[in-house]
């Protein structure tokens, strides 16, 4: 789709498009050419020869157990993650779509939360999990549990999924409400006319019809699982304890930034591209044709 | 106020012809109507004497001096558009001043021309309204409005009362032309609606798939329609076309369906046999049996009050429409009608029409161009 | 037709079956309310405790009694925590972080806002060689996010000497695929009719643009707005690589690294620097939450 109607001025578009394509050009072809030109060499120890090794980066990658483990870690944490955020955020956008009094107030008290940074959330958390300074941790401490995220990583993992899931829930929240609130009146009407019970109601009308939320709530969801969930790593866990919770990302900054490990480093961020790059293509692929028609 | 001439005007996109060589020149203060059906490119050729869009060939001349390449800006002309294109953040004050903002006029002289000209179209009270807060027959005369206020040398109208309901466009019809008048500005109006370009246009130009098919005041177009396109876009209900050929030298036409008519303005040109159509109003078309009558085998009739329509078949199978008063015959009933010879058209095989020769000088008058 | 004591029964059965209707209907409508409200204390408990935290002194929370009521050194903290920081950990006062990410959250914003407006703007209304190229090059910096290119960008960055500075900081963040698709589609709505009136009326493309264009997109920059100022102020990985000094750094790093070992962290002025953290997004959202909900919907069609 384009306009029929247009100025012509020759110079004009290039001087108003070149702040963005310099911008786009220096930091993001230029870093992600080099990082797949990068992901081809090896430095030696001491950073002064480099060569060219071809794709033995991506071998040894993938045969890296550290790797492997945090693919692992991802998976896990994304799961977790997308489930419980999208689960609770629906059952109460269901609630709230309900036509009680104060159904709006409910509203602007569920959606604040996703305005708080998810490092920030991650902080908050500590003072509920902490084993010390912790409303939860030391109420568990004191039960007799041996609580302490910082030493067991499948207590790490389940504080990391729970601040992440806390952070998400608001946005799914929004967009399940959204999604209920415009299905037709008449069709829910229709579907109670011909008998259907409120929980049959529910999963063959409504859920069906929320489908095309779902899916895009469900490629955002694991996208924010594996990208912007780094702050409540870092603040909570630090990929730890005994990489535990170190997810892909994490281990992708952690060898570039601290590790300096050049091949290595570029060729996880070659391996992060392509899933960008496959998750937005099935992202597109969804939009082109709408899930439940 | 201004003359306008287009001087070969072509258009193509790509491969696709849309104009096919347009020329016109148009009188100070003349109101042209440009009317054919949607793809005809009368828009197209408006948008190119706006300057909106770039002719392939051909000249655009106003007042005297070639605009061809200029923009719209420097041609000095103003046009309302089919949807009003009103600002829609702007009050109904800015939006009329927006044009002469921009050519720097003195505040005190934009707000004088906007009242003046707000008054002139009864909507000095609605200056400081948005366009949503205005009903559609008011947006309508604020367009105009921005046109007027601006004393362009040129309006442009395209199809500027389509987006009204019918009451309210027969009155807004009748307006435009009393300002037209009035302002005695140079005007070029395109519509599909026959109806509006008759009552509009001082000459219309009847356009079809890129050319001017005729190009001539109503009445001429009415009475001699240069084609068998014309003939049939301009008049409700259409007229009818018959099969024919000339017989008697060129003084007669034998239809196909069964009589032969003289002509009643003389001999026609054209070899003995050669195929003609005949073109008759259903108007014209009365009732009657005797010498020449046709039996009209009638399957529907339509009511309409005064008059009545009558749809029916020919015993060459071909159809006819005749519209008459105080007949009302039953369907499926034989009616038998006469068609008066003064009111035939005769077209040739390629629908051109064909004059009798003693009369040959009124064609040139009529200026057909195109054909 | 049925008369009398019939239609009389009929109606007070059916009376009966409404009552007992609204009944079971008032009955759910107090689970849902009761589920909500459930719902939104668990969202507010976090932050409830760190609130109440954030007015007591170190030694409360260090032992281990978090407190739900406030205490009596709610301003101590705060004054402590903007003016001078945790003296134990990173000295940096949290007023010079809030400053860093305030300019941060917005030149952020600003900046892509006004090049997504322009090169939108560009891509619309213009005809010109590598138009298509230039959309799509915008167009695929949607699969590039900083989180995937962390070390080459922050190898670029520093080649190009801008660690530690405010445009290393903010330019990398500026470029917005998703601002420029959002103007886009919103200027390809903008009627072909708009542009001719004002090209008759004598606008030029920079008059149509400030005039026209400009006034027309008012909502979508607030609802653009407050999101992009969300998620300036919430930005983690780019300005944790790139600002290695207390001077440009910003409050949502500084309160991370404001958590040293569990001995000698300053509790109490974390919780106060973490109230202070998400004051403003909160805040920013909640004032203008139908902005927020708008600019949440749009960017994501």
């Amino acid at each position: 789709m384009r306009k029929r109607v247009i100025f012509n001025d020759k110079g004009l578009p290039y001087l108003l498009l070149a702040p963005q394509l310099a911008i786009t050009f220096v930091f993001f072809f230029w870093p992600a050419g080099q990082a797949i030109w990068f992901s081809f060499l090896r430095q030696d120890a001491f950073g002064i020869r480099t060569t060219f090794v071809g794709l033995e980066n991506f071998v040894e990658l993938f045969q890296d157990p550290l790797y492997l483990a945090s693919a692992w870690n991802t998976v896990v944490f994304s799961f977790w993650v997308t489930l419980v955020s999208m689960a609770v955020a629906l059952g109460l956008a269901v609630l709230a779509d309900r036509h009680i009094r104060g159904a709006g107030v409910y509203k602007t008290l569920l959606i604040w939360p996703y305005a708080i940074a998810p490092a920030v959330a991650a902080v908050l958390w500590i003072f509920i999990f902490h084993p010390q300074v912790g409303l939860l941790g030391r109420f568990l401490r004191e039960i007799g549990i041996a609580w302490d995220y910082k030493l067991n990583g499948g207590q790490a993992m389940l504080v990391v999924i729970v601040a992440s899931a806390w952070n998400q829930i608001p946005y799914n929240f929004l967009f399940f409400l959204a999604g209920l609130q415009s299905i037709p009146k008449s069709v829910l009407e229709a579907a109670a006319i011909d008998g259907a019970s409120a929980q049959r109601r529910f999963w063959t009308v409504i859920f069906p019809l929320l489908s095309p939320t779902t899916f895009f709530l469900l490629v955002v969801n694991i996208v924010f699982a594996f990208f912007g969930t780094f702050g409540v790593i870092d603040a909570l866990t630090k990929g730890g304890p005994a990489k535990a919770t170190e997810t892909l990302i994490y281990k992708a900054y952690i060898d570039g930034r601290v590790n300096l490990d050049l091949g290595s480093s570029s060729a996880q961020s070659v391996v992060l591209m392509l899933t960008v790059i496959l998750l937005t293509a099935i992202q597109f692929r969804y939009i082109e044709r709408k899930v439940h028609y | 106020m201004a003359t306008l001439e287009l001087q070969g005007i072509r258009k193509s996109f790509g491969t696709t012809h849309v104009l096919h060589g347009i020329d016109l020149a148009v009188a100070e203060g003349e109101m042209i109507v440009i009317v054919g059906a949607s793809g005809c490119g009368k828009s197209t050729l408006l948008r190119i004497v706006a300057g909106l869009e770039t002719a392939t060939e051909g000249r655009v001349i106003i007042a005297g001096a070639d605009v061809t390449r200029l923009e719209p800006k420097d041609r000095d002309i103003a046009m309302v558009f089919q949807n009003y294109a009103l600002y829609p953040h702007m009050s109904v004050f800015d939006n009329m001043a927006y044009g002469l903002k921009i050519r720097g006029l003195p505040k005190a002289e934009i707000r004088a021309r906007v009242q003046q000209t707000a008054d002139l179209l009864g909507i000095g009270q609605l200056l400081e309204r948005k366009p949503r807060q205005l009903s559609g027959g008011q947006r309508q005369r604020v367009a105009m409005g921005r046109a007027i206020v601006r004393e362009p040398k040129l309006f442009l109208f395209d199809e500027p009362l389509s987006n009204l309901d019918a009451k309210l466009r027969v009155q807004m019809r009748a307006e435009i032309k009393r300002l037209q008048r009035r302002l005695g500005v140079t005007s070029l109006f395109v519509t599909h609606d026959q109806v509006e370009a008759m009552t509009l246009g001082d000459r219309l130009v009847v356009m079809h798939e890129g050319r001017a098919e005729q190009v001539a005041t109503p009445m001429e177009i009415w009475r001699a329609p240069a084609n068998t396109y014309v003939a049939g876009f301009i008049g409700a209900p259409a007229m009818n076309f018959l099969a024919a050929e000339l017989v008697e030298g060129g003084a007669a036409a034998k239809l196909k369906a069964g009589a032969t008519i003289a002509f009643a303005d003389g001999v026609h040109p054209g070899g003995e046999g050669a195929p003609l159509i005949v073109g008759i109003r259903p108007e014209h078309i009365q009732a009657g049996s005797g010498p020449g009558s046709l039996p009209l085998k009638v399957d529907l009739v339509e009511p309409l009050g005064a008059e009545s329509l009558i749809h029916g078949a020919l015993p060459s199978g071909e159809t006819l429409t005749v519209r008459m008063s105080d007949c009302s015959p039953l369907a499926g009933s034989v009616l038998p009608v006469v068609l008066p010879p003064a009111s035939l058209h005769v077209f040739d095989a390629e629908g051109r029409r064909i004059e009798a020769v003693r009369r040959r000088e009124r064609t040139a008058a009529a200026g057909a161009v195109g054909a | 037709m049925m008369h009398g004591p019939i239609d009389a029964t009929r109606l007070a059965a059916a009376e009966r079956a409404a009552m007992k209707a609204e009944a079971a209907r008032r009955r759910t409508d107090i689970v849902t309310h009761a589920i909500l409200i459930l719902g939104v204390v668990l969202f507010a408990l976090p932050i409830w405790i760190v609130l109440m935290g954030s007015t007591h002194d170190v030694g409360t929370i260090a032992r281990g009694e978090v407190p739900l009521l406030p205490g009596p050194y709610a301003v101590q903290n705060y004054l402590t925590a903007l003016g001078e920081g945790s003296a134990r950990t990173t000295r940096v006062p949290v007023a010079l972080m809030m400053v860093n990410s305030f300019i941060m959250a917005l030149l952020i914003t600003v900046g892509k806002i006004a090049i997504s407006l322009t090169s939108a703007y560009a891509v619309v209304f213009f005809s010109f060689p590598g138009r298509m190229v230039a959309f799509w090059s915008i167009f695929i910096t949607l699969m590039l996010p900083v989180e995937v290119r962390i070390f080459p960008t922050f190898k670029v960055v520093s080649d190009l000497g801008m660690i530690n500075t405010y445009g290393g900081l903010i330019i990398p963040l500026i470029a917005s695929a998703t601002a420029t698709l959002l103007f886009r589609q919103f200027f390809l709505t903008i009627p072909d009719e708009l542009v001719e009136a004002a090209k008759i009326d004598g606008a030029g493309p920079l008059r149509f643009f400030k005039d026209v264009v400009l006034p027309l997109s008012v909502t979508n920059i607030a609802a653009l707005f407050v999101i992009l100022f969300v998620y300036g102020w919430n930005q983690y990985l780019w300005p944790l690589l790139v600002t290695t000094s207390g001077d440009v750094e910003t409050i949502v790093i500084g309160i991370v690294r404001m958590i040293g070992s569990e001995a000698d962290t300053d509790w109490n002025l974390v919780m106060a620097t973490a109230v202070l953290a998400l004051l403003p997004p909160v805040a920013v959202v909640i004032l203008m939450q139908r902005w927020f909900v708008k600019g949440l919907v749009e960017t994501e069609k």
